[in-house]
């Protein structure tokens, strides 16, 4: 059978209209930029709402004039769109303030745990991808009992607790079997745990989305077209079908590592991992309230342009979008 | 050809399953004081560390066993019946109610207005939201009623994208635009013609909803910014149990396995509710 | 070992408690061009996928005495068998080709991968002679056309893409089902020259599906007439306009608007008594329309033969 001798399809060479230049995108960025002007306002509405921070600066006994120069100092004295202004400018600039807990500025000290909060997003993201597409796609085109059981594992998936589940793995893996280090101290095998964990929700949810979707369109025409050249099966599933459900799943794969970076604030904290999320908890514990807001506007930063990224990515997969045409391939879950 | 049968996704069974795990929370919610054998804040240091009834050294009094203060796991987590499923509801319910009124106007008049709550949404849908909720809780305090608000936050977006899309499917629909020509104010049409078209997917997504906010508050809870740390609510049960995991495994794992059934059975019905009442909100999430 | 293109009878197809097709026979020569005619739920369009093995067994029951196509029986064919068949074979063209073309693949992939599939090209020869195809069938500038996706194409030319797609196979039958039916009218004759014209250069038998009685004329040899799943009438085109024999044929004939007598008023069917589909058969499923019904109608009737026409009537025995 020389089936496996057919290469996968490239899209040929781009024509006239590169998607990166295309009205479309244009919208996609000013979209993004719009979007984190209201993720800045919000963190800074937040943060102000925390009080004055010269009391919190200054010791009680601290003379007026101090206070005032201080507060004259950190442009309080200033109009709230001022200070905003103010606020925006500094962040432009990477300066979010200095924590009160560590002494030290925001920025470096978030960007300091950021790596190890990525390894283990990114890690849980590749297992939720490599493993969450296949099942859909073979639960959507084989059916029958696997499919029954591949759905009520993800709906358990999708009920269980991670950071519970963290506690249940540790419990199972490291110590009642001794297969896997619980700690976070380096290698991959210390990656494992945490990043399954993390990854189980992003699973079940991808397996669903990519099931649902591989149903409808297993039963489009152009399925039956590609059945009627002659093609094999595995081809008909895994590049005329697989190709017209990965624009939603993209989609959602950008949500789902907004979410995985939310959720890794839990399994971070299960796992003594040393990234933003625990970062962040101890800031919740000392009321830092600068390291906080860092925190919270850099993850918004990042989940903003990765939904970016996605949104360029599915251009690129479905032509349709970039050239605005009406997009009649994309299904929702 | 089209499909021939649509097989449903999932059977009523395992609806009529999720709808039952449900009502066996919400009883025993409301039974809890006759259904406890211990108050749950009872304190009985020599009993502390009791394994489940079924392990050696487990007594029946304790069926679950008992915590690091002697307190029986059992009545706590009947009792934490009343606080997660009470913060969930209440949280979904606020979240309808933010997140219904944003999609109807949104839906509704278009436009500016849409474009306006459209940014909303994104803005909220951008931050990580315990990161988010962290800060929040942070900085407002914590307690029953920020908590509630904080999870409303959460799940106001899922009930705005999906009114939203189905008013503005329903706008040019020949009931609405008949109303509209005849001079029906915008007031009455939003509350009298659309409220109640949109009311199933509400439903729909209010299961769903309900059980995003029962996890998100036990992971609060886990992080110490949840209702109150003493109360037996799952999400602080789970938060001590993690110390005592290599000793009293018990203590983590009956309140995740609690919570684990309750979301499960949310989410059941609301798959169930999906295909039965809106064939709709199915097709244009 | 049949010589024929398409020897079918027997044919059942059941999509649950549907009953699509019921004991339908079929033969097609060598080089014959063949039309199929009904009315829509007549089970034509059911009869045809089944000749290529496309009802998904999950939900649809096929059976039949003989089904053979090309050579390949396809009650016991394996799977490569019976993809050698589909596209090798025979090639198919869908009614509507903005559904029928996979919207996020190039139309030069969607020709290539026949190509390397049945003629087992390489990827270069494959791409250089679907440009040829494409040129073929009355795409200009096919080379560049290549990389272009099916939404960037207008309706007629989607459906000279989807030919390009069932000729790569270098077919030896062409089955079409309502070719021309989602297109506009004006493209519509277009596309019916171009299918009649690949045909008669390649010698390829056709199988022509359509609701469309009066279009058949000029295009086939012989015409089948079907009706709730069964054949009412298989006749050469002159014979079943020159003189039907079936009164569903009449009355099809009778509806038609004709050039030369303009004011002639057009004969109606009366409306369906019950969906044809559903239920057993124990007399003529036309019977309840029929203008011409009597006592032994209550009967099914057999295929009567008459010189080269065969129709399903007790008025013919």
């Amino acid at each position: 059978m020389s089936d496996t001798t057919l290469p996968s399809l490239k899209p040929s060479p781009r024509r006239a209209t590169s998607p990166l230049r295309s009205r479309a995108l244009r919208a996609r960025v000013s979209h993004a930029l719009a979007v984190l002007f209201g993720v800045s306002l919000l963190t800074f509405l937040v943060a102000h709402a925390t009080g004055d921070p010269v009391t919190l600066l200054l010791p009680a006994n601290a003379p007026e004039a101090t206070r005032i120069a201080l507060a004259h100092h950190l442009g309080l004295d200033q109009p709230l769109p001022v200070q905003y202004g103010l606020f925006l400018l500094h962040a432009l600039q990477g300066d979010f303030g200095r924590s009160f807990l560590y002494g030290q500025p925001v920025a470096p000290l978030v960007l300091q745990t950021l790596p190890a909060t990525l390894e283990l997003a990114a890690a849980a993201f590749c297992i939720a991808l490599l493993v969450g597409l296949p099942l859909g796609v073979l639960s959507a085109s084989r059916g029958g009992v696997a499919s029954a059981a591949l759905q009520l594992l993800s709906m358990l998936g999708l009920a269980m607790p991670a950071f519970w589940l963290g506690l249940m793995l540790v419990l199972v893996f490291a110590v009642q079997l001794h297969l896997l280090p619980v700690d976070s101290s380096g290698g991959v095998s210390h990656l494992v745990l945490p990043a399954l964990t993390l990854s189980l929700l992003s699973l079940a949810r991808i397996s669903r989305l990519v099931r649902s979707g591989m149903q409808e369109i297993l039963d489009r025409d152009f399925i039956r077209t590609a059945r009627a050249r002659g093609l094999p099966e595995w081809r008909v599933v895994w590049v005329h079908g697989l190709r017209n459900v990965l624009v939603p799943v993209v989609t959602m794969a950008g949500m789902e590592l907004g979410d995985l970076l939310s959720s890794a604030v839990v399994v971070e904290v299960v796992f003594a991992w040393p990234g933003i999320g625990r970062l962040s908890v101890e800031a919740l514990g000392a009321r830092d309230f600068p390291l906080l807001q860092g925190t919270v506007f850099i993850a918004g930063l990042g989940f903003v342009l990765i939904n970016l990224l996605a949104d360029i990515l599915c251009a690129r997969i479905d032509p349709r979008i970039a050239s605005g045409a009406t997009s009649s391939g994309s299904i929702a879950p | 050809m089209s499909r021939l049968s649509s097989s449903p996704r999932i059977s009523s069974g395992l609806g009529v399953a999720g709808a039952a795990l449900l009502a066996v929370a919400v009883l025993v919610a409301l039974a809890a004081p006759l259904i406890a054998p211990w108050p749950p804040m009872q304190i009985d240091l020599r009993a502390r560390f009791t394994p489940p009834a079924w392990e050696a050294h487990g007594v029946l009094r304790h069926l679950l066993g008992t915590d690091n203060l002697g307190r029986d796991i059992a009545s706590r987590i009947v009792w934490g019946a009343r606080i997660s499923l009470g913060v969930g509801v209440a949280a979904s319910l606020l979240g309808a109610a933010i997140g219904g009124t944003l999609g109807l106007c949104a839906g509704y008049f278009g436009r500016g207005v849409d474009a306006a709550i459209s940014w909303l949404i994104d803005v909220q849908l951008a931050f990580p939201f315990t990161l988010f909720a962290l800060f929040l809780l942070a900085v407002f305090g914590g307690g029953p009623g920020p908590v509630v608000v904080v999870l409303a936050l959460a799940t106001w977006v899922n009930y705005a994208r999906v009114v939203r899309a189905q008013v503005m499917a329903l706008r040019g629909q020949d009931f609405i635009l008949a109303a509209r020509a005849v001079g029906v104010p915008s007031g009455r049409i939003l509350l009298r013609y659309l409220l109640p078209a949109v009311a199933p997917a509400m439903v729909v997504v209010g299961s769903f909803s309900a059980a995003q906010a029962i996890l998100t508050q036990a992971a609060l809870s886990f992080l110490g910014v949840g209702v109150d740390p003493s109360s037996p609510s799952w999400g602080a049960m789970l938060d001590l149990g993690r110390s005592y995991i290599l000793s009293a495994w018990w203590m983590a794992t009956f309140p995740g396995v609690t919570i684990a059934l309750v979301v499960l059975g949310a989410n059941l019905l609301g798959d169930w509710l999906r295909e039965w009442l809106d064939p709709l909100a199915v097709s244009r999430r | 070992m049949s010589t024929h293109l398409v020897d079918v009878s027997g044919l059942d197809v059941r999509f649950g408690a549907t009953h699509a097709v019921r004991d339908f026979s079929l033969a097609v020569a060598q080089g014959e061009s063949v039309g199929l005619v009904g009315e829509s739920g007549s089970g034509k369009s059911a009869a045809l996928l089944a000749l290529l093995g496309l009802h998904p067994e999950a939900r649809v029951q096929v059976s039949a005495r003989t089904l053979r196509v090309g050579g390949t029986d396809l009650l016991s064919a394996t799977g490569p068998q019976l993809r050698d068949l589909r596209g090798g074979v025979a090639g198919l063209i869908f009614q509507d080709p903005l559904a029928a073309l996979n919207p996020l693949l190039t139309v030069g992939a969607q020709v290539s991968e026949v190509l390397r599939r049945h003629r087992r090209l390489p990827a270069r020869a494959a791409r250089q002679e679907a440009a040829a195809l494409l040129a073929l069938v009355g795409i200009t500038d096919a080379q560049a056309r290549l990389g272009h996706y099916p939404h960037e194409f207008s309706g007629g030319m989607r459906q000279r893409v989807m030919i390009a797609t069932a000729l790569a196979g270098q077919p030896r039958l062409l089955l079409a089902d309502e070719p021309t039916t989602a297109l506009d009218v004006s493209v519509q004759s277009e596309i019916v020259r171009l299918i009649l014209r690949l045909r008669a250069e390649r010698g390829m038998g056709l199988l022509w599906v359509t609701h469309d009685l009066a279009l058949m004329a000029g295009i086939v040899d012989r015409v089948v007439v079907m009706y709730a799943g069964r054949v009412m009438e298989t006749a050469p085109v002159d014979a079943l306009y020159g003189r039907p024999r079936h009164p569903y044929t009449q009355t099809l004939l009778a509806s038609l608007p004709r050039l030369d007598r303009p004011h002639r008023p057009r004969a109606a069917l009366p409306a369906e008594a019950t969906a044809p589909g559903h239920g057993a058969q124990t007399g003529c499923p036309f019977a309840p329309r029929c203008p011409r019904r009597f006592s032994a109608c209550d009967t099914l009737p057999p295929l009567f033969t008459d010189g080269a026409t065969q129709a399903a009537c007790w008025l013919l025995a």
